[in-house]
C-alpha cells in the first residue's frame, strides 16, 4: 500500500531523471482555455515532453447521437466546437441530405455560407484575444471583442441565440434570416475593414509579439500531413487543405476567395494565416450580401426524416479545420452510429512535437495559435 | 504658499523639541512617521489600485469599476475588506515559517524605500547623504523576499516564477544603477535633496542632452522590469505559470504582495521623478522670469505627485499595450543590449560632466 504522498512522488518524479521537472498544466489552468491537462515535463524552462491527458469534458456526444432523432443530432454538435456552432450544424445538416438527397433551397444556401463566413470571423476574433493574452497581452482581446460582438448581435437576430446557434436544419435553415440582417451585415464589413488596422498596430507590427511568434512552434509540411493536421494550422505549414476550395459544398463554388497559404510553419504564420481569412471571408460575405435570392428558405421535407440504409460521410472547413460527419445509418428513425472527425483533436496530437525542446512561454505561443477549442477535442 | 508643506515639518519640530525632552521628542517623531507611512501606504494601495483598473479600462474600451461609490471610488476598499475577510491558507507541505515570512520582507522592503523620498519642499523622513545609494541598496532585498515565497510555497509553479524574478531583478539592477549613476555623476551628490537642488534651474532630463535622456529610457525599461510589470512579468505570467510566486497565498498576505508591487511601482517612479524630472522643484525655463514665477505658485507636493503619477502612467500603459517577453529575451535584452548601451552611456555623461557641456 502506498500513503498518499508516495504516489504523488512516484507519478511526478521519473526514475533516472532527476534534473526533470514534472507540471500538470491543467485542467484548470488559464492558457489551455478550457479543461485541457497536459503533463509538461521540464528541464529549467525547457520542455522535454508533453503529454496531453483527455476525456474531463467527453460528454459522449457521439453515443447520444444514436438516440436522437434525425431533426434533433444536429443540435448537440454546436456543444462541440461552440466557436463554429454554425458550421458544426451545417455538416450535420448536409450529411442527411446527402443521404436522403434533399434540393437545398438557393436562398438557404447562400444564408448558410455568410452564416458560416460570419462564425469564422467570431471565432478568428476570439482566438486573436485569446492568443494575445496567452502571449501576455490582454488589450487585444478587448478590441476583438468589439468586431465579435456585432457578429453575435447579428446572429442573435436571425437565430436567436448568441452561441450555441442551432440555425442550419436539414432542407436549410430554421427561419428566415432578420430584416435588418443585410443592413447589420453591412454596418458590420465596414467597421471590421476600418478597424483591422488596430490589431496590426497592437498585435502584427509589435516587435515583441513577432520575437515570440516567428520560429517558433515550427511544423514542417510532412508533418503537417502526417499528424492529420488540417485547418489554418496546416495551411501555415504549406498544405492547401481548404475544403471550401476543394470539395466546394453550398455556394463556395460560385464566389470567388483565395486559400491562404504560407510555407513558414511557425506560429507567426499560423497568425498571420488566420488574420488573411478573416479578409477573405469578408470578401465572401461582399460578394454574397447583396445578392440574396429570393425563395424558400428551408425545403419541404417528411415530419419524420429516415434516411436509407447505408453509410455517408460529409466534410466541411470549420474555423479549425476539417470537420467529418461519418453517418452509418440502418433505415430508421436514428441514426446507428455516428463518428465525427473533429479537427482539434488531430492538431493537438502536433503540440508534443512542434513545442519540444521550446521554452515555457514557446509553448504558450504555440498553443495559442493551435486555436484549440477542448469540447471539440473530448466531444 | 497656499497648500504648502513646506513650513509644516519644521513647526512641529519645533514644538515637540520645545515642549518635551529630545528623547520623548524623538520617539514621538517616530511614532508620526510610522503612522504617516503606514497611511501613505494603505492610501497608495487604494489609489494606484484604483488608478490601475481605470486606466486599463480607458486602454481597453470599457468603463472599469463603477458600481461602488461615485464613480467606483470605493472599490478597491471594497476589495482590501473581501481580502481581509478571507482566509489566509497555508498549503499542507509549505515551509510555514518562511511562507508566512515572506511577505512581510516585500512589505518591510517597500516601507523602508519610502525614508529617502522628498514628497514636498522640506518634507523628507531622511535625508540620508547616500540616499540614492540607500534606494538601490535595499530595492534588491526584496528578490529575497519573492525566492522565499516561491521556495516555500512547495508549488512548482511558484518555483519556476520565483527563479525568473531572481534572474530578473538582479540583472535589470545594473541598468536602473548605471541609469541612477548618470545623474549621481552630474550632480556630484547622493544625497536627494542636493539632487533636487541641482535641478533648480532645469530638470536634469532637459539639461544633460541626450545621454541623459538614453539614461532616462533605460531607467523606466529597467524598474519596469525590476517591479515585475508587464511586458515583464514573467515572474507571475499568469498565463504560463498561473499567478507565478504567490500563486500559493490568499487573504491578506496575498494583498501585502499585490500591495508591495504598487508601492514599489511608486517608489521607483518617484525615485525617477526626484533624478530625471527634478522632483518637487516646478518647471523653471530660462530667464522667462513670469513663467518661472507662476511655476512657483503651483504647491511643490502637487509637482511632486503630478511628476511621479506621470511615470506611473507610463508605466500602466506599457503594461496594457505590449505582450510578455520569454525569459530568455528578457535576459538578452539586458545583457546584450542595455547593460553596454548603458556602460557606454555613463562614459558620455561622464565627458560631459567633466567638460561642463550641460547647461
Amino acid at each position: 500500500m502506498y500513503t498518499q504522498t508516495e504516489v504523488i512522488k512516484d507519478t511526478t518524479t521519473a526514475k533516472g531523471a532527476e534534473n526533470e521537472l514534472v507540471i500538470n498544466m491543467g485542467p484548470q489552468h488559464p492558457a489551455t482555455h478550457g479543461v485541457l491537462h497536459l503533463v509538461v515535463t521540464l528541464d529549467g524552462e525547457t520542455v522535454k515532453k508533453i503529454e496531453p491527458h483527455l476525456g474531463y469534458i467527453h460528454r459522449s456526444i457521439e453515443k447520444m447521437t444514436e438516440s436522437l432523432t434525425y431533426r434533433q443530432f444536429t443540435y448537440v454538435t454546436s456543444r462541440m466546437d461552440y466557436l463554429s456552432a454554425h458550421i458544426n450544424n451545417l455538416a450535420c445538416a448536409m450529411t442527411v441530405e446527402k443521404a436522403m438527397q434533399i434540393e437545398v433551397p438557393e436562398r438557404a444556401r447562400v444564408i448558410r455560407v455568410l452564416m458560416n463566413e460570419l462564425t469564422r470571423i467570431a471565432s478568428h476574433e476570439l482566438w486573436i484575444g485569446a492568443m494575445a493574452m496567452d502571449l501576455g497581452a490582454f488589450t487585444p482581446f478587448f478590441y476583438a471583442f468589439r468586431e465579435r460582438e456585432m457578429i453575435t448581435e447579428i446572429m442573435e437576430d436571425s437565430c436567436g441565440a448568441r452561441l450555441t446557434m442551432n440555425y442550419m436544419v436539414p432542407g436549410g435553415v430554421m427561419h428566415d434570416i432578420h430584416p435588418d440582417f443585410q443592413k447589420k451585415v453591412k454596418a458590420f464589413v465596414q467597421q471590421f475593414k476600418d478597424k483591422v488596422t488596430e490589431y496590426e498596430d497592437l498585435v502584427t507590427n509589435n516587435v515583441i509579439f513577432q520575437s515570440r511568434t516567428k520560429g517558433v512552434g515550427y511544423l514542417s509540411k510532412e508533418d503537417a500531413i502526417s499528424y492529420g493536421c488540417s485547418g489554418p494550422v496546416a495551411r501555415a505549414s504549406g498544405v492547401s487543405c481548404d475544403i471550401r476550395k476543394i470539395y466546394p459544398y453550398e455556394v463556395y463554388d460560385k464566389v470567388e476567395f483565395d486559400e491562404v497559404l504560407d510555407t513558414a510553419g511557425d506560429s507567426f504564420a499560423r497568425y498571420i494565416v488566420r488574420i488573411k481569412e478573416m479578409n477573405q471571408s469578408i470578401r465572401i460575405i461582399e460578394q454574397l450580401i447583396d445578392t440574396i435570392p429570393e425563395g424558400d428558405f428551408q425545403a419541404k421535407t417528411k415530419a419524420v426524416l429516415k434516411p436509407p440504409k447505408g453509410e455517408f460521410y460529409t466534410r466541411v472547413e470549420t474555423a479549425r479545420g476539417e470537420l467529418g460527419v461519418y453517418l452509418v445509418s440502418e433505415g430508421g428513425t436514428t441514426p446507428y452510429r455516428i463518428k465525427y472527425r473533429s479537427p482539434g483533436f488531430s492538431n493537438l496530437s502536433a503540440l508534443d512535437h512542434m513545442a519540444r525542446g521550446g521554452k515555457i512561454g514557446d509553448l504558450m505561443a504555440t498553443m495559442g495559435t493551435l486555436d484549440l477549442v477542448i469540447p471539440d477535442i473530448d466531444r | 504658499m497656499m497648500f504648502s508643506l513646506e513650513g509644516i515639518t519644521k513647526t512641529i519640530q519645533d514644538w515637540l523639541f520645545s515642549s518635551f525632552s529630545p528623547t520623548v521628542a524623538l520617539l514621538i517623531e517616530c511614532a508620526i512617521i510610522i503612522l504617516l507611512a503606514i497611511a501613505l501606504f494603505a492610501v497608495l494601495g487604494l489609489v494606484l489600485v484604483l488608478m490601475e483598473r481605470k486606466v486599463a479600462a480607458h486602454i481597453q474600451i470599457r468603463l472599469g469599476p463603477n458600481r461602488v461609490g461615485p464613480g467606483g471610488m470605493f472599490q478597491t476598499v471594497a476589495d482590501t475588506i473581501k481580502l481581509i475577510m478571507k482566509e489566509g491558507l497555508t498549503p499542507d507541505m509549505a515551509d510555514k515559517f518562511l511562507f508566512n515570512l515572506a511577505p512581510f520582507i516585500v512589505m518591510i522592503v517597500a516601507m523602508l524605500l519610502l525614508a529617502p523620498i522628498a514628497f514636498a519642499k522640506n518634507f523628507q523622513i531622511w535625508d540620508i547623504n547616500i540616499g540614492v545609494l540607500y534606494v538601490s541598496a535595499i530595492s534588491s532585498l526584496s528578490v529575497i523576499g519573492i525566492l522565499m515565497a516561491g521556495w516555500a510555497s512547495n508549488n512548482k509553479y511558484s518555483l519556476l516564477g520565483a527563479m525568473r524574478s531572481g534572474a530578473q531583478i538582479v540583472s535589470y539592477e545594473l541598468s536602473a544603477g548605471l541609469a541612477i549613476l548618470s545623474v549621481v555623476v552630474l550632480t556630484g551628490s547622493l544625497q536627494i535633496s542636493d539632487i533636487i537642488e541641482s535641478q533648480k534651474d532645469g530638470w536634469w532630463l532637459f539639461k544633460g542632452h541626450i545621454p541623459v535622456i538614453i539614461a532616462f529610457v533605460i531607467f523606466l525599461i529597467a524598474v519596469t522590469a525590476e517591479t515585475n510589470r508587464a511586458p515583464f512579468d514573467l515572474a507571475e505570467a499568469e498565463s504560463e505559470l498561473t499567478a507565478g510566486f504567490h500563486t500559493e497565498y490568499s487573504g491578506m498576505r496575498f494583498a501585502f504582495f499585490f500591495l508591495a508591487e504598487y508601492i514599489n511601482i511608486f517608489i521607483v517612479c518617484a525615485i525617477g521623478a526626484t533624478l530625471f524630472l527634478g522632483g518637487w522643484m516646478p518647471l523653471h525655463i530660462g530667464n522667462w522670469e513670469s513663467f518661472n514665477h507662476l511655476m512657483d505658485y503651483i504647491p511643490s507636493s502637487v509637482w511632486f505627485m503630478g511628476k511621479t503619477f506621470f511615470l506611473i502612467f507610463l508605466i500602466m500603459w506599457f503594461r496594457w499595450t505590449f505582450p510578455r517577453l520569454r525569459v530568455d529575451q528578457l535576459l538578452n535584452l539586458e545583457w546584450k543590449y542595455l547593460l553596454p548601451i548603458s556602460l557606454f552611456n555613463i562614459l558620455l555623461v561622464t565627458l560631459i560632466a567633466i567638460m561642463g557641456w550641460h547647461f
